[in-house]
């Protein structure tokens, strides 16, 4: 870069080779320093993009599930995405862990996906695994699918009663958040 | 050329014709000032104080927090102050600045009302505080406020240091600055009055204050640190929360300011020293 | 560049050769600011200011369009997006008041860079083109920075809003609906500041594409330099790489510093507190005055109290344009042979002993408070202003007898360390 300009000036040439080296040792260090000084304003540039500091703060939500009753599904809301809550009725239970979980696109069992003693309660996130689309099945009276779980729409995933993908191109099972009982009817998610 | 003339003369001419008009305008108001002198010496400005000069620890290039301070002012605002004043942009969860844990977060939002909606009903009711909720107003809305308050609504303080002249002493001043009107005063300004339902005090700009002196008694609010709450102990250490509440991010700033100066220097010299280099042969010699 | 010993572009590698066939770009930069530029040898620190009016236009839109992505221009909750800008987005608050005390960086800059032009004559033959896309810049800056300082809905963005669109109502019959028309109602709202916010993102691009023109201008004639003496040979100049590239990163470092002594020290030393007093609609705040860099013209404005056949505010508002306007006129009112003002007795007087002091005054005036002797003092400046450009200027150009020039570039910078042979010595350039 500057040092290539050097040797083309019509004024007399710097000759000595000590002073060549001495001049482009300067032209680099200041080069990189100039260089070091753009990356470092590239990363509040890129870090203005990540969540503000409300967002993260606003990523716990408190679910009462008293009132869900056997066989029914609510919907609340975890980080602005919707979450489902369904209390499973015992032939779903059943359903649910007649299937070898190994034989599945997404080995895991119900009593993997459930809290200890909360068999019935299966909290997911109702955000279907393909491509993010809200899937049916939680409201009363919508398709839940072939398997009697949840039903994408948009691409034709079909969930079981565990919320575990078993027909259609979503990859893995309906995501259990990290949540937990914070009494016997309460549930703390995040 | 005769046509380049003229273009200046007409430039000319609209050039006189401003300077023709704006003297006039000043013939006018000299004449004023003559007849009439500068215009007469008012109270407020002859009676108005500049804010004091008080010690804060996070003033100067590399100011600190002073978390103790910040907490006992926190107690001031909380006890005095939110009867009237919301503190609308700060959350529960930016308490962390003030050296309080995620615990004592939780539990101090908790001990505060916030509004809510009845879950089952969807009615407005209030509910215990979450860290992510946001210091409560003390009144619903405006119209409230001014009710409340004889038409003077008491301003949000989430900003009020950095939206008055040195505002944290201004702050500071004002709380502790309440005073009968001097003697002096009322020898010069004989109409001065201090009208129903205003306050007396040297550092507000027009010197009559719709707010009532809050600090009012050394121990109105008892500190957990153990420190006396005189009143110009209350007043520096609300108005050090509010330089605080004004803006989170003061220390940081200052403390990312640093090694970006330090560093610019370092390159700037470096680059100083390059082009040096570069331009030593070109540069006129005394054998020329 | 039309002088035969500039550089040509020599592509050196495969990549770079079949680049310059397809699309030249590397040829098209080695042009205007590589080697390939010749630029004259004796250029003092005044002409950096370009390079930094063009490095802080670039800093406006980048920190400009962060804070777009973060900020809402509805008047509901414009001002508590600005403040969620400063409290909750990484680094917010430092892209904030970078943007904010880089639109005066940006003035700063370009105030040395137009003064740096009135001294030296910039505007004059062959460079008028230059001058009048200058001033269109500084024109596209005004209402870039105006509509800017309107977005964060603090009490002086709405007032000033308020004002500066009042001043189209000084029109006679149409200026009313004019202003109604602006605003997208009776006061500053919702539709004001949506059309501002989005004037005020399109603007900065126009201007840059001003300054790309600007700069296209620049390399036909070349640039001007201290002396005002026109290139004559190879000797007169030094290619714009490494010699004004290593200068100008120099000058930068220089500038950056103070930027950000600013930015991170002092970040709302040249604010006004009550911007972070929300817009009321029914509070005017005591003293409304614009951001420093408007004071000037706020002061001509101010300077016009009593009618005169026209009724006192459409003469502040026709005076306030048309000591902007009249910038355009300079190339031709000033028509003295002779560019800088080192060469010129009587012009240099007049710069450093009129214009100069009428500037600090109009500065000072339009920050101050509308009271004696304030007005007073901007009606004597006001006068001064408009004498200078449109009755001095004119005159002494036509009867000064300027001083004897030197012959070349290269003379004036080789008898620097001398007394004047030819001419008065210039400053050397470095």
């Amino acid at each position: 870069m500057a040092d290539t300009t050097a040797t083309m000036e019509n004024s007399p040439k710097i000759e000595k080779d000590e002073g060549v080296r001495r001049r482009d040792f300067l032209d680099v260090a200041a080069l990189s320093a100039a260089g070091i000084g753009g990356l470092a304003v590239v990363y509040p540039l890129i870090s203005q993009m990540a969540p503000s500091k409300d967002v993260l703060a606003a990523s716990t939500t408190e679910v009462d599930v008293s009132a869900i009753e056997v066989g029914q599904a609510i919907k609340a809301v975890f980080r602005k995405q919707p979450l489902f809550v369904r209390r499973l009725t015992p032939a779903e239970i059943a359903a649910a862990q007649a299937v070898p979980a190994g034989s599945l696109r997404d080995p895991q069992t119900l009593e993997e996906r459930t809290k200890e003693g909360h068999l019935d309660m299966l909290v997911t996130m109702g955000v279907c695994t393909h491509l993010g689309c809200v899937p049916l099945g939680a409201a009363e009276g919508e398709n839940k699918g072939e398997f009697g779980g949840y039903f994408c729409p948009c691409h034709g995933s079909h969930y079981d009663t565990a919320a575990r993908i078993r027909k259609g191109p979503a990859p893995s099972n309906l995501e259990v958040p990290d949540y937990e009982f914070t009494s016997d009817t309460v549930i703390q998610v995040g | 050329m005769s046509k380049l003339i003229s273009a200046r003369l007409i430039a000319i001419l609209v050039g006189l014709g401003f300077v023709v008009v704006v003297l006039s305008a000043f013939v006018s108001g000299a004449y004023t000032v003559a007849t009439e002198g500068m215009g007469e010496e008012t109270a407020e400005h002859e009676f108005h104080k500049h804010p004091n000069d008080y010690p804060f620890a996070f003033e100067g290039p590399f100011g600190r927090w002073d978390v103790a301070q910040l907490q006992r002012g926190l107690t001031v605002y909380e006890q005095v102050c939110s009867a009237c004043h919301s503190l609308k942009y700060v959350a529960f969860r930016n308490l962390e600045g003030l050296g309080y844990n995620e615990a004592q977060i939780k539990a101090y939002a908790a001990s505060q009302t916030v509004p809510g909606i009845d879950p089952r009903t969807g009615e407005q009711t209030t509910r215990p505080g979450l860290p992510t909720d946001y210091f409560p107003s003390p009144y619903p809305n405006a119209v409230a406020a001014a009710a409340a308050n004889n038409n003077a609504i008491p301003p949000d303080l989430s900003l009020i240091t950095k939206a008055r002249h040195d505002g944290v002493n201004y702050v500071a001043s004002l709380l502790s600055g309440y005073q009968e009107v001097p003697a002096e005063l009322q020898r010069e300004f004989p109409d001065f009055t201090v009208p129903p339902g205003l306050h007396y005090n040297p550092y507000f700009p027009n010197l009559n204050l719709a707010m009532a002196p809050p600090l009012t008694a050394t121990g109105q609010v008892t500190y957990d640190d153990g420190t006396e709450a005189t009143i110009p102990q209350m007043a520096q250490d609300v108005a050090a929360f509010l330089a605080w509440t004004a803006e989170p991010t003061l220390v940081q700033r200052k403390q990312t300011g640093w090694p970006v100066l330090l560093f610019l220097v370092f390159a700037t010299v470096l680059a100083y020293m390059s082009k040096k280099q570069i331009w030593a042969a070109v540069k006129p010699k005394k054998r020329d | 560049m039309s002088f035969p010993w500039a550089r040509q572009y020599q592509p050196a590698t495969g990549l770079t050769k079949w680049l310059d066939e397809k699309l030249p770009v590397p040829r098209l930069v080695y042009n205007a600011v590589g080697a390939g530029y010749p630029v004259p040898r004796n250029l003092s620190y005044f002409w950096n200011f370009g390079v930094l009016a063009g490095f802080f236009l670039t800093l406006q839109i980048v920190t400009g369009i962060v804070l777009a992505m973060h900020y809402a221009a509805n008047a509901q909750v414009a001002f508590a997006t600005t403040e969620h800008i400063m409290r909750d987005i990484n680094w917010g608050w430092l892209m904030r008041y970078a943007h904010a005390n880089g639109a005066s960086f940006f003035f700063i800059v370009v105030y040395i860079h137009i003064f740096r032009g009135l001294y030296y004559s910039s505007y004059k033959a062959p460079r008028e083109m230059i001058w009048l896309l200058g001033v269109v810049i500084f024109l596209l800056m005004m209402a870039t920075a105006f509509m800017g300082y309107v977005l964060p809905w603090g009490q002086m963005s709405f007032w000033g809003a308020k004002v500066i669109t009042g001043l189209f109502g000084a029109i006679p019959l149409v200026g009313e609906p004019i202003q109604v028309w602006l605003l997208g109602g009776f006061a500053p709202d919702n539709a004001a500041l949506n059309r501002f916010f989005s004037l005020h993102f399109l603007l900065p691009f126009v201007t840059l594409g001003v300054v790309i023109m600007h700069i296209w201008a620049l390399h036909i004639p070349g640039s001007s330099n201290p002396t005002g003496v026109e290139v004559k040979s190879e000797s007169d100049t030094v290619p714009f790489h490494p010699y004004y590239t290593a200068k100008d990163g120099f000058g930068l470092g220089i500038a950056l510093i103070g930027y950000f002594a600013l930015v991170f020290f002092l970040p709302n030393y040249l604010g006004h507190p009550d911007n972070y007093i929300e817009a009321n609609p029914l509070s005017t705040p005591a003293h409304i005055v614009p951001e420093w860099y408007f004071w000037p013209f706020y002061a001509i404005l101010r300077a016009f109290t009593s009618d005169f056949i026209l009724p006192a505010k459409l003469w502040g508002v026709i005076a306030m344009f048309a000591s902007i306007l009249l910038w355009f006129f300079l190339p031709w009112l000033d028509k003295s042979p002779v560019r800088s003002g080192h060469y010129r007795p009587l012009f240099r007087k007049f710069f450093w002993f009129g214009l100069i002091p009428t500037m600090a005054v109009l500065f000072y005036c339009g920050g101050a408070p509308a009271e004696e002797p304030y007005v007073m003092l901007s009606q004597i400046a006001t006068a001064y202003y408009f004498l200078h450009f449109l009755v001095i200027l004119p005159i002494v150009s036509q009867i000064e007898t300027p001083e004897p020039l030197p012959y070349s570039i290269t003379e004036a910078v080789l008898h620097s360390d001398k007394k004047p042979v030819l001419g008065e010595n210039t400053a050397p350039a470095v």
